[in-house]
């Protein structure tokens, strides 16, 4: 029997709820009291938390034929409300721009985006959730309006409709292999069906899902977004589109791909070695933290794609990737937290931070340590489970390449690291007040969710 | 609260209380740090004398459970040992730091903790955390408070030493697969070695787990890191990472590799043997070819860890097992003796940077004149560290001599004989190291080494008096490492 009760959507909902609320208020509301509008969907967020918090009691089921209700929505739901509420925080130098409360809107639309992208378990509802994920966020990229956002939008845009048309003729492909596009329909219909068709519609569909994602090869446009939107779009486009993006890929190997006749494993797992070995090799170079910070963001999405190969396979691959997300998020967004709170984008304007700024720069060394997976923060435990899950699923050179594209990282997060401590900063800043807490709150996260894994990972 | 968790947690509440009173004083802090790691040896003294045999002062609560993780710690003869020297050099830096500021004292604190955490955990997965932070807490001690090449240095030795804590780690992610059930407990995978039915596994596994504590020991040829971050450290800063951080790579082979990787132990440990035996004849020959002092003690370190691997190589390979007993149990003497030792010779070298800024032995002559206690203390701690009668490096060396050369074996007896001469080289490098700085005519630097303050006196003789009394009365130490060794030997020979 078909289950049809709109309440299992409540979480998306609300998002939806506080998005359309927000944007009549917002109508209405004077420049400078839009900080209504940032309430009005904070407060929705904070209710699809609880709501999720509810629904994550319930059993697993599928609700409309298209929408899972498992583990992993729920717990994208949950990180994606988190990061979304500590993006609409981050907006604070933003406060009184003529276009503030659209900010928020597509901030919030976005993320439902992403949400349906993880829920989806159905190829069109995958595409809508794809355009949903994707069109805010090229408004979003050039918000600012000036000569680099346009760039970074063009690009984006460019890129995302390319690999959308990908996608869509992927899923044309699957849906004539296995005569359906509901994922269980799917899964029947492609075990049967040539390995050459499910292959090439398994590829040109993967393109749409790691263009979310930000993985090789539609990585292009992560720097040039990242260094050109304002610095609270970066934070949030490199954290939650990488979030549904990932979680929709893991979906489709675990329940479609799985049982297919197509060798899309080792496809996977070469796109992985290739993401984290090609974001880490780029990021050497950078003097611009925003554009290094992209390309950690590239090299961690090779890191998450490693459970999206031994997906069905080892039964930590689920746990290791959906914790891994959580700590990702939460240490991305603490590390951009600090860049908009000190608001220097070069290297050099990092010199001495620790002096003027001791909380912050603590911040930041707790974030880019977290990033390189040294315990106890959250990504190390996250690093843990996706490295137990390789070995597990038998792909231990990806381990081993893991392992040394980690080691890798620590050159470029040092690089950032040792400027803080240097003797006295020549740059005479007060860091922003609400983003310094925010990025301490981040910081703080990251190495709870990793003491307390336990816990987090018994829910 | 058992005293264990607190000797483990008192020095981190330290750092913490350190970073949230930003209103103490320089002075304060000093005092406060004192305080702090004085009160730390007092409880591990306490632990010490409360200790019942066995694994002792246990507590286990659970961490992660979906992966049979959780905070499991415990003593036993081999990690006391490492407590009570862990504290007592912590409390020596304390006073040998005297004034270096708040920053530097909680990171010391920090560093303390997470040291003290490594010796008493009892789960892969606390030893790799407590491993892992002390990379980081190391990596800013060289690179905040070094000179030289600091910054250089510094990244040197945290790539080197990350790259074999990864691969500690897939080596422990390889136990926790080939463990039934998966755990990461240690005192359960010592009972029930995992990957008993499938050596070539085990096999990869021990070279996983052997090239993270190798970097970590150091073993020729991954050796590299160490020269450099000593040479840039601050004083108080290579004591430690000599005394302390460089014991962690030998524990894990004591603790995790020889008990839980048996058969694959005993089927290398002619590699670990060639290993330890390079070691230590190589690491005394650079040693013999260098200018400066820090480098030439950091080398020796090499030379002494190699003994140490020899001994623990030797304990794998056919034989009597009284003889691996005394191998091993000299292992672990080696350990405690080389950190009271090292640690001297690098707080004593420091005050040649302190006074003159340099470490080249060219520039000094004649030092004994005009600093008598310095060459004094300075002669006790090099006849130590080269193994004379009366000191503790000659009841660890003897121990694990008489262990390799008499276990029986052809080979054993061989390397052991290989190995004799570096101590001999050894003996020659101090020798000529005083010779050159302590004797003889000035050099262009000598008149500015004065004697040493009373900071640094009351912070070196308490390191050299305990190597003394180990030295003459060892029986105190050996009561608690002799039993533990025994059944180290009989779990290896499963």
């Amino acid at each position: 029997m078909m289950r049809e009760n709109p309440a299992d959507l409540l979480p998306e909902l609300l998002f939806l709820g506080a998005a359309v609320c927000g944007l009549v208020a917002g109508l209405w509301l004077p420049r400078d009291r839009q900080r209504i509008v940032a309430a009005v969907c904070a407060a929705g967020l904070a209710g699809a938390l609880a709501a999720t918090a509810l629904a994550a009691r319930g059993p697993e089921m599928t609700a409309f034929e298209a929408f899972a209700l498992d583990p992993v929505t729920h717990a994208v739901r949950a990180v994606v409300a988190v990061s979304a509420l500590l993006v609409l925080g981050l907006a604070g130098p933003l406060r009184g721009h003529p276009r503030e409360t659209e900010l928020y809107v597509l901030v919030l639309l976005a993320s439902l985006g992403s949400v349906m992208m993880a829920a989806a378990s159905d190829l069109l509802v995958l595409m809508a959730a794809y355009l949903l994920a994707s069109i805010p966020g090229y408004a979003l990229a050039g918000f600012a309006k000036d000569a680099r956002g346009t760039e970074a939008a063009l690009k984006y845009f460019l890129m995302g409709a390319l690999l959308g048309i990908s996608m869509l003729t992927g899923m044309t492909m699957l849906y004539g292999a296995g005569r359906g596009t509901a994922y269980p329909v799917l899964a029947d219909g492609l075990a049967a069906a040539p390995g050459g068709v499910v292959a090439a519609g398994t590829v040109a569909l993967l393109a749409g899902l790691l263009f979310k994602a930000g993985a090789v090869p539609a990585q292009y446009w992560v720097p040039d977004v990242t260094e050109g939107a304002p610095p609270v779009v970066a934070a949030f486009v490199t954290t939650v589109p990488k979030i549904g993006g990932l979680a929709a890929v893991f979906r489709l190997a675990s329940e479609v791909l799985d049982r297919t006749a197509a060798d899309w494993r080792v496809l996977v797992a070469v796109l992985a070695a290739a993401t984290m070995t090609l974001g880490n090799l780029a990021a050497f170079g950078q003097d611009n933290v925003r554009r290094l910070l992209a390309y950690s963001t590239v090299s961690q999405a090779g890191y998450l794609l490693v459970p999206v190969v031994v997906a069905g396979d080892s039964g930590l691959a689920e746990p290791a990737l959906l914790f891994y997300l959580a700590a990702y998020a939460v240490t991305n967004l603490g590390a951009f937290a600090v860049v908009i709170a000190w608001g220097a984008d070069d290297l050099t304007g990092y010199t001495g931070l620790a002096r003027r700024a001791p909380w912050l720069a603590l911040s930041l060394v707790v974030c880019l340590l977290g990033l390189i997976g040294t315990p106890p923060t959250a990504v190390f435990v996250g690093k843990l489970l996706v490295f137990g899950a390789a070995l597990d699923g038998g792909y231990a050179w990806l381990a081993v390449v893991m392992a040394v594209n980690t080691v890798a990282s620590v050159f470029y997060y040092l690089r950032w690291v040792v400027p803080l401590y240097r003797a006295r900063s020549p740059f005479p800043r007060t860091p922003h007040r609400t983003a310094t807490s925010l990025a301490i709150t981040a910081a703080g996260l990251s190495l709870a969710l990793g003491v307390a894994s336990g816990a987090a990972l018994a829910l | 609260m058992t005293v264990l968790n607190l000797v483990i947690f008192l020095p981190l509440a330290g750092t913490l209380a350190l970073l949230v009173l930003p209103r103490l004083g320089e002075r304060a802090a000093g005092a406060f740090w004192i305080t702090v790691t004085a009160l730390d040896l007092a409880l591990v003294l306490v632990l010490w004398a409360t200790y019942g045999g066995g694994m002792d002062h246990e507590t286990r609560v659970r961490w992660i459970p979906s992966v049979n993780a959780s905070y499991h710690v415990g003593v036993d003869g081999l990690s006391l040992p490492m407590l009570a020297l862990t504290s007592l050099l912590f409390l020596v830096c304390a006073v040998y730091s005297l004034g270096r500021g708040r920053a530097f004292a909680a990171l010391f604190l920090f560093l303390q903790s997470v040291c003290l955490g490594l010796f008493s955990a009892l789960d892969l997965l606390l030893f790799f955390v407590f491993f892992d932070l002390s990379i980081v807490g190391m990596y800013f001690v060289i690179a905040g408070w070094g000179h030289g090449d600091r910054l250089r240095s510094a990244l040197k030795f945290f790539l080197y030493t990350f790259l074999g804590s990864l691969a500690l780690l897939l080596g422990f992610i390889g136990l926790y697969l080939g463990s039934e059930p998966h755990t990461f407990d240690i005192v359960d995978l010592t009972a029930e070695p995992p990957l008993k039915d499938s050596p070539g596994t085990a096999a990869l596994v021990l070279l996983a787990v052997g090239i993270g504590l190798a970097v970590k020991t150091p073993t020729v040829p991954v050796h590299t890191w160490l020269p450099p971050a000593h040479t840039d450290a601050p004083a108080a800063g290579s004591a430690i990472l000599a005394g302390v951080l460089l014991k962690m790579g030998v524990y894990g082979m004591l603790r995790i590799a020889m008990p839980m990787l048996p058969e694959a132990w005993r089927r290398y440990a002619g590699v670990i043997l060639v290993i330890g035996l390079v070691g230590a004849v190589y690491g005394a020959l650079v040693a013999l070819a260098q200018e400066n002092v820090k480098r030439m003690i950091a080398y020796t370190s090499v030379s002494h860890m190699g003994y140490i691997v020899l001994g623990l190589g030797a304990a794998g390979m056919a034989g009597d097992a009284a003889a691996h007993r005394l191998a091993v149990a000299g292992g672990v003497t080696q350990m405690v003796s080389h950190g009271l030792l090292t640690g001297a010779l690098f707080l004593l070298s420091g005050v040649f940077y302190d006074r003159a800024g340099a470490y080249d032995m060219g520039r000094y002559g004649g030092i004994a004149r005009n600093a008598p206690v310095f060459a004094g203390l300075t002669a006790i701690a090099a006849f130590g560290a080269f193994g004379l009668p009366g000191l503790s490096g000659f009841i660890a060396e003897f121990q694990i001599f008489t262990g390799t050369i008499g276990g029986g074996g052809t080979a054993t007896a061989v390397a052991g004989a290989l190995a004799l001469p570096g101590i001999l080289l050894t003996a020659a490098l101090f020798l000529r190291m005083l010779h050159r700085t302590m004797l003889g005519g000035p050099g262009p630097d000598t008149g500015r080494v004065t004697d040493l303050r009373a900071a640094e006196t009351t912070a070196v003789v308490p390191l050299l008096a305990l190597s003394l009394l180990i030295g003459i009365a060892p029986r105190f130490l050996l009561d608690v490492i002799e039993p533990a060794s025994a059944v180290l030997v009989s779990l290896v020979s499963r």
